[in-house]
């Protein structure tokens, strides 16, 4: 039977394995605060050591499993990666829940929430079953690792990878290339695994520099909220567009000083990670020249006026009607938050306008730039969308004319454009259908209106974090039966790898010849 | 001097043709028909042999040349050529080449690949495409003195406010000198007196910018339409690079190529351009893009024969004018005659650009307006010039009857010649001289 497998899937959950043994040494970082605390020891200690036995075991599977290492096998791995760290990760919140006595009122001692919380976590998506985000259910320990997971996936775990194991330096491209958001890498240097550590570099960097930011307006009495822990917190989750904070009523805890210094960094992190190394490189003409930022700017600019015209002008519950400070800062920072899938709220958003809600609907599906740590169909594909329906009109018109779609003064392959269409497609596809089943499962003794259902799958798929309505930023996806919340999982899954490393593994295609 | 030019095809013969009266030429070719039939033709010293081989060299007493011409049809050959004849003279180097990747490399860094001067065949001729273009009745146009001085010939038609008239009535631009007025094979130099007809060819010289003004005046009423609708037919090498000047120049042209391939290779890399992907013989689908409606049409087909074809359906569908790239020198009047506006032949181009740096070191540039009838010659006034620290009116009436001198560019200033006008030492002079004349004037400029 195997002799007709054309996968060496042993080489690709051997590299799992030794990601997810390498994965204990950032569960260190809890660890240590547990010891610091004090707490929370039991619920981190037994799964380093799992992960460790785990990780140990399946890297046996295969001697030399990047000598193996094809494009199939890397499919494979990456997608397995992101699976298994998901299921690994899950175990400190179920250890918390099942086997300390604070943690027993803990939503996430069952495995299912525990995993839809993990998943979200490392896919930065930054939906929430927690019941009760609050120190006294759970201990700072777990909770930082709930921040980790979020920043480890947000440049993701296989270009870390990458950058570390001097092994996958070979086949590295191909598996930063299944796992980076949008089409296509950008190599940075000639040797993959240096731009594996360049990209890193500056993401380390920017987090570092909002951590000292925040922490440096608490230190002068302009955040009194922001505490070392919350910085590190939110530095965590705001570089990787997670949207986790340990607060329940996330960044709305903070000044306004927190809200309006955290805005550009979720901006900078929905940016293509290349355009940093080329001004690191003092190439700033790449950056004034790129279309997509240009573009990302552009639409982040045009809805954050017409929100701040809606909420200005419409009255509700907000209380930001006729304050135009509060609905300007609000506006952009929920409209930077949605586009680049961070998925903070400043405010309960719940309580604007319905327009002001369907713009946020709307935001979601625009997602951040390609090669950054945005989810969503990402920006450079609504441009060549755009581009390309252009060119259909004028060749509608003009039937012999060759017209190739360009991005500045580079020319897209049509292959990359049917390969933008067939995502799209697919993504939209995924949308609909899935919204459909959850609206049909349903939630047990509430009522599920389809806004609330688009919105919910919308959030997990591309990312984003909260919804509106029922799973709205102050709310969480708690309520959803099982069945709902591990299809969300699969969405978070295919929506942070692209769908198709993914969705080529239930191909038969891929599995024979 | 002595000049040695190494391929005799049309480009190396025409050139040799140009210059074995003043110089001593010496042709290396390795067809010895080519050869043999030279040695007749000219009076010019042949060998034959491979001109990138050190021994042909020699043997065409290289180290003795002032200047190598290596003017084969292969761009790698004459750069071979340039390179080998550096290792055994001190000669200047000309290299022709087609791929315009060398020119930018050896613009780049001069020097390079041993070529002390380097000539595009495609690109002149996309040039003067171009500069014919701009001037929308131009026959042809030639900058002189770093462009601010154009010599440009322009046709007189039927119902132009200028036939009928004489030159002074003519002659209300401001920085324009009239040269010549030619009539079939007869050059006129101009005078006061001399009448203008429908029919006639007039030759000026001046500033760029009254240049234009005269050719928007030679132009019957209502005939100046759009020139900005450009239509470039066959996406050979001159086609692309046409289209790359035009749309430097703010045109949007379009470019209609027949091959899928070349027309998506085109259509990356001219932005600007809108390409079409079709068969430009197809009067249907000329009348469906409205061809008709552009103010000029460029046929740069690979054949003759269809380039005559698309200009004449291009004419009968209302193309205002149209120019075609003739590969065959001795279909040029022929093209012309029968209704292509301007033909142009790319080895014709070249030689002419050629020449112009085989002239004696003092003319800087060089134009010939009609072959074998008149050249614009520009040169810079030394102490030894006739010209030097006299009046015009004085210098000319030492100087033999063909002579016309059109401008001055004094320090980078643009000076309109008058009969009054003092030449300095240092002066930039452009003047317009009859064949016949020739000698005479530049032994005495």
């Amino acid at each position: 039977m195997s002799a007709t497998l054309r996968v060496d899937w042993r080489a690709s959950v051997s590299l799992t394995g030794r990601v997810v043994k390498w994965l204990t040494v950032p569960m260190l970082f809890p660890l240590a605060l547990a010891l610091f605390y004090g707490r929370g020891l039991k619920a981190i200690l037994p799964a380093i050591a799992i992960a460790f036995v785990v990780g140990w075991g399946l890297e046996r599977l295969h001697s030399d499993p990047a000598a193996a290492l094809g494009a199939r096998e890397g499919f494979l791995m990456v997608a397995l990666t992101w699976l298994l760290i998901s299921v690994v990760g899950a175990l400190p919140y179920i250890f918390e829940g099942s086997l300390t006595a604070y943690g027993a009122t803990s939503t996430l001692r069952l495995p299912v929430n525990a995993l839809f919380e993990t998943m979200s976590g490392f896919t930065t998506t930054g939906s929430t079953v927690m019941g009760d985000i609050s120190f006294e259910t759970h201990s700072r320990a777990l909770m930082m690792w709930r921040q980790e997971t979020q920043w480890l996936g947000g440049m993701g775990i296989v270009v870390l990878a990458v950058a570390i194991l001097p092994e996958l330096s070979v086949g590295g491209a191909q598996l930063m290339d299944a796992e980076a958001p949008g089409p296509g890498i950008q190599k940075l240097t000639p040797r993959i695994a240096e731009t594996a550590r360049a990209l890193w570099g500056m993401y380390i960097g920017l987090t570092v520099l909002e951590i000292v930011g925040l922490y440096g307006f608490h230190q002068l009495g302009m955040a009194p909220e922001m505490t070392l822990y919350n910085a590190v917190a939110h530095g965590f989750t705001t570089m990787p567009t997670g949207g986790f904070s340990p607060e329940a009523r996330s960044i709305e805890a903070f000044t306004a000083v927190v809200q309006w210094f955290i805005i550009p960094f979720m901006v900078a992190a929905g940016t293509n990670f290349a355009l940093f190394w080329h001004v690191w490189n003092r190439d700033f003409n790449v950056v004034w020249d790129d279309i997509e930022f240009k573009t990302y700017l552009g639409a982040i600019g045009v809805l954050t006026a017409i929100t701040t015209g809606l909420l200005f002008t419409t009255p509700g519950f907000d209380m930001l009607t006729n304050a135009l400070e509060p609905s300007l800062r609000h506006a952009t920072f929920q409209i930077a938050s949605i586009v680049t899938t961070t998925g903070y709220a400043s405010m309960d958003f719940n309580n604007w306008g319905q327009h002001a809600k369907y713009v946020l609907l709307f935001a979601m599906f625009i997602g951040g730039s390609a090669g950054s740590t945005g989810g969503g169909i990402k920006i450079i594909r609504w441009v060549v969308i755009l581009k390309t329906l252009r060119r259909e009109l004028f060749t509608a018109v003009h039937p012999e004319a060759v017209r190739p779609v360009r991005l500045g003064s580079t020319v897209i392959d049509e292959d990359a454009i049917r390969g933008i269409y067939a995502f799209t497609l697919l993504y939209l596809v995924i949308f609909a259908f899935g919204t459909l089943v959850v609206l049909l499962v349903g939630v047990p003794g509430q009522e599920l209106s389809a806004f609330e259902a688009t919105s919910a799958v919308a959030a997990t798929l591309g990312n984003v974090g909260p919804g509106v309505g029922i799973v709205g930023p102050m709310n969480s996806f708690l309520p959803f039966p099982r069945a709902s919340k591990l299809l969300m999982v699969f969405f978070m899954w295919v929506g942070r790898l692209e769908i198709f490393p993914v969705l080529v593994l239930l191909t038969h295609a891929y599995w024979r010849s | 001097m002595r000049v040695v030019i190494v391929g005799a095809g049309e480009v190396g013969s025409s050139i040799a043709a140009s210059l074995a009266e003043s110089h001593d030429v010496v042709v290396v070719d390795v067809d010895s028909e080519r050869v043999e039939r030279l040695t007749y033709e000219h009076d010019v010293l042949t060998v034959e042999g491979d001109g990138a081989s050190l021994d042909t060299l020699r043997a065409a007493d290289v180290s003795k040349a002032d200047i190598v011409i290596a003017s084969t049809d292969d761009d790698e050959t004459n750069l071979a050529i340039c390179g080998t004849v550096k290792t055994a003279s001190g000669a200047f180097t000309i290299a022709r080449v087609q791929n315009r990747a060398y020119l930018e490399t050896w613009r780049h860094s001069q020097g390079v690949f041993g070529v002390d001067f380097m000539v595009c065949t495609d690109l002149l001729t996309a040039q003067s495409i171009v500069r014919i273009v701009g001037l929308p009745t131009a026959r042809d146009v030639d900058p002189f003195a770093g462009g601010r001085v154009q010599m440009a010939e322009f046709e007189v038609t039927e119902g132009s406010p200028l036939a009928g008239q004489t030159v002074q009535e003519a002659d209300r631009f401001d920085a324009l000198t009239f040269a010549a007025v030619i009539r079939g094979d007869d050059v006129e130099i101009a005078r006061g007196d001399t009448a203008i007809d429908a029919g006639d060819k007039v030759v000026v010289i001046g500033r760029p910018g009254s240049v234009e003004a005269f050719a928007a005046a030679v132009v019957p009423e209502g005939g100046a339409d759009e020139v900005g609708n450009v239509v470039i037919v066959g996406g050979s090498s001159v086609g692309e690079l046409t289209g790359r000047l035009l749309s430097e120049r703010g045109f949007v042209p379009r470019l209609i190529e027949q091959d899928p391939e070349r027309a998506r290779e085109l259509a990356e890399t001219l932005s600007k351009t809108t390409v079409l992907e079709h068969d430009a013989t197809d009067a249907e689908f000329l009348e469906r893009e409205h061809v008709g409606e552009a103010g000029l049409l460029v046929a740069a087909l690979d054949s003759d024969e269809r380039n005559l074809l698309v200009s004449l359906l291009a004419k009968r569908l209302g193309v205002n004018r149209t120019v075609a790239i003739v590969d065959n020198p001795a279909y040029v009047d022929l093209f012309e005659a029968v209704g292509v506006d301007v033909a142009i032949n790319p080895r014709e181009v070249t030689a002419e650009e050629i020449t112009r740096f085989t002239r004696e070191r003092r003319m800087e540039n060089v134009a010939i307006v009609e072959p074998g009838a008149a050249e614009v010659l520009e040169v810079e006034i030394d102490e030894e010039s006739a010209l030097a620290g006299r009046s015009i009116r004085e210098a000319v009436a030492d100087l033999p009857d063909g002579v016309v001198v059109g401008a001055i560019t004094r320090n980078g200033e643009f000076v309109t010649p008058r009969g009054d006008t003092v030449v300095q030492v240092g002066d930039h002079v452009v003047a317009f001289v009859r064949e016949d004349a020739l000698d005479a004037v530049t032994a005495t400029l």
